[in-house]
């Protein structure tokens, strides 16, 4: 019992002083062990790294993808230009081409994480134009082109020393069993991650925030990550956030960390 | 979005036969949906024929109902098709909407 608690002792001295570095090479460590045969680089696929037959026939479906049209739709509401003659490029770097593996990142002057939507809509207001709704099929189609850009670009967040408590809350987000069915985003996406769930099989936390937008076959169009983060709750009957939200922001950001590294696949389709 | 064609088409040519894909957006609106906000019915719109011609001779014509899903997907397999033969896909929906597109198989 002594040794119990004093082991129980250190590892939460362990944990209190783990750090980011150390957090993504623990989980990338377990996956490993769990999975000794995927490679890193596979965890950008999510659940199609698990099974050969689901994956032959999502390479299928990515033949001739059925997001085509609403990627097209995306790049002509990209380069419309405003009413003020400036434009969505105007408002990034790089005109807004190969840069959406850079987001969340979070801005030292605001104090907050900016994700690729949010930054849409700051661009927006201040060219003196209504924000999109976050869920709207407008802004996941100017989403999806830019992400298309940024196609098999690493994903690169940074975590400055002020963003540290973002990310501690984030990582204390995913970590919270909460809801009725009293599970937390690591339940199903750590510990029980490539098992199945009925007759689906449980992605990875690794490899969450590199296919965005995806395409649905269940609802027939693109949706976004915070659309999935709020389907998640409900399925664990917790309160659901809004998209957009501190909370799943504060998530994205530190899924993105743990997934630095992987190579941009969005938009992609997911059943 | 006036001037872009609602139809895609890809193929692929293999040695004993090939692949046409074709892609077309389209609402396929069954006429039993809700507007969200006004409760009203929104009228049914969908392709009822879709004609697929290679080298301008008629090969398969799909007569569709509402069944068929939004941005329907298709696939046709075609064994006398040659390199640089060319492939036309047309619809034409219930409120008399239609569109057509070519294609050169390469």
């Amino acid at each position: 019992m002594k040794f119990l608690i004093l082991s129980l002792l250190v590892l939460s001295s362990f944990t209190a002083h783990s750090t980011p570095a150390g957090d993504s090479q623990a989980l990338r460590d377990f996956y490993q062990q769990q999975f000794p045969t995927i490679e890193f680089s596979e965890y950008a696929d999510g659940v199609y790294a698990f099974d050969a037959d689901s994956k032959a026939a999502w390479l299928d479906i990515k033949q001739f993808p059925p997001y085509e049209f609403s990627l097209e739709t995306g790049k002509i509401l990209f380069n419309r230009p405003f009413s003020n003659k400036s434009q969505y490029a105007d408002c990034f770097a790089n005109k807004g081409i190969a840069i959406a593996q850079l987001y969340p990142y979070w801005d030292e002057t605001k104090q907050s994480i900016i994700t690729l939507a949010s930054a849409i809509n700051d661009c927006r207001l201040k060219n003196k134009l209504p924000a999109l709704a976050y869920e709207s099929d407008e802004i996941t189609y100017l989403m999806a082109y830019m992400a298309d850009t940024s196609r098999g670009l690493f994903i690169n967040t940074r975590l400055p020393k002020s963003a540290l408590p973002a990310y501690e809350r984030g990582k204390a987000y995913f970590y919270q069993r909460r809801g009725q069915l009293n599970f937390s985003c690591a339940s199903c996406h750590v510990d029980n991650a490539g098992k199945f769930i009925r007759s689906e099989i449980l992605s990875p936390a690794l490899g969450h925030t590199t296919h965005w937008p995806a395409y649905r076959l269940k609802t027939g169009k693109l949706g976004s990550l915070h659309t999935r983060f709020k389907v998640c709750n409900r399925l664990i009957r917790a309160k659901v956030h809004e998209a957009q939200s501190t909370e799943l922001r504060e998530l994205e950001f530190f899924l993105s960390y743990l997934s630095n590294g992987l190579p941009m696949n969005g938009p992609s389709i997911r059943k | 979005m006036a001037n872009r064609s609602t139809i895609k088409i890809r193929s692929k040519h293999f040695p004993d036969y090939t692949l046409v894909r074709t892609l077309i957006a389209h609402t396929m609106e069954t006429g039993r949906n809700k507007n969200q906000d006004t409760k009203a019915l929104i009228p049914a719109h969908f392709i009822q024929t879709l004609t697929f011609k290679h080298n301008d001779k008629v090969v398969s014509e799909c007569h569709m109902g509402f069944g068929i899903s939004k941005n329907p997907f298709f696939s046709f397999k075609i064994k006398q098709a040659k390199l640089g033969d060319k492939i036309t896909i047309s619809w034409k929906d219930n409120l008399g909407f239609s569109d057509s597109k070519d294609h050169i198989i390469q």
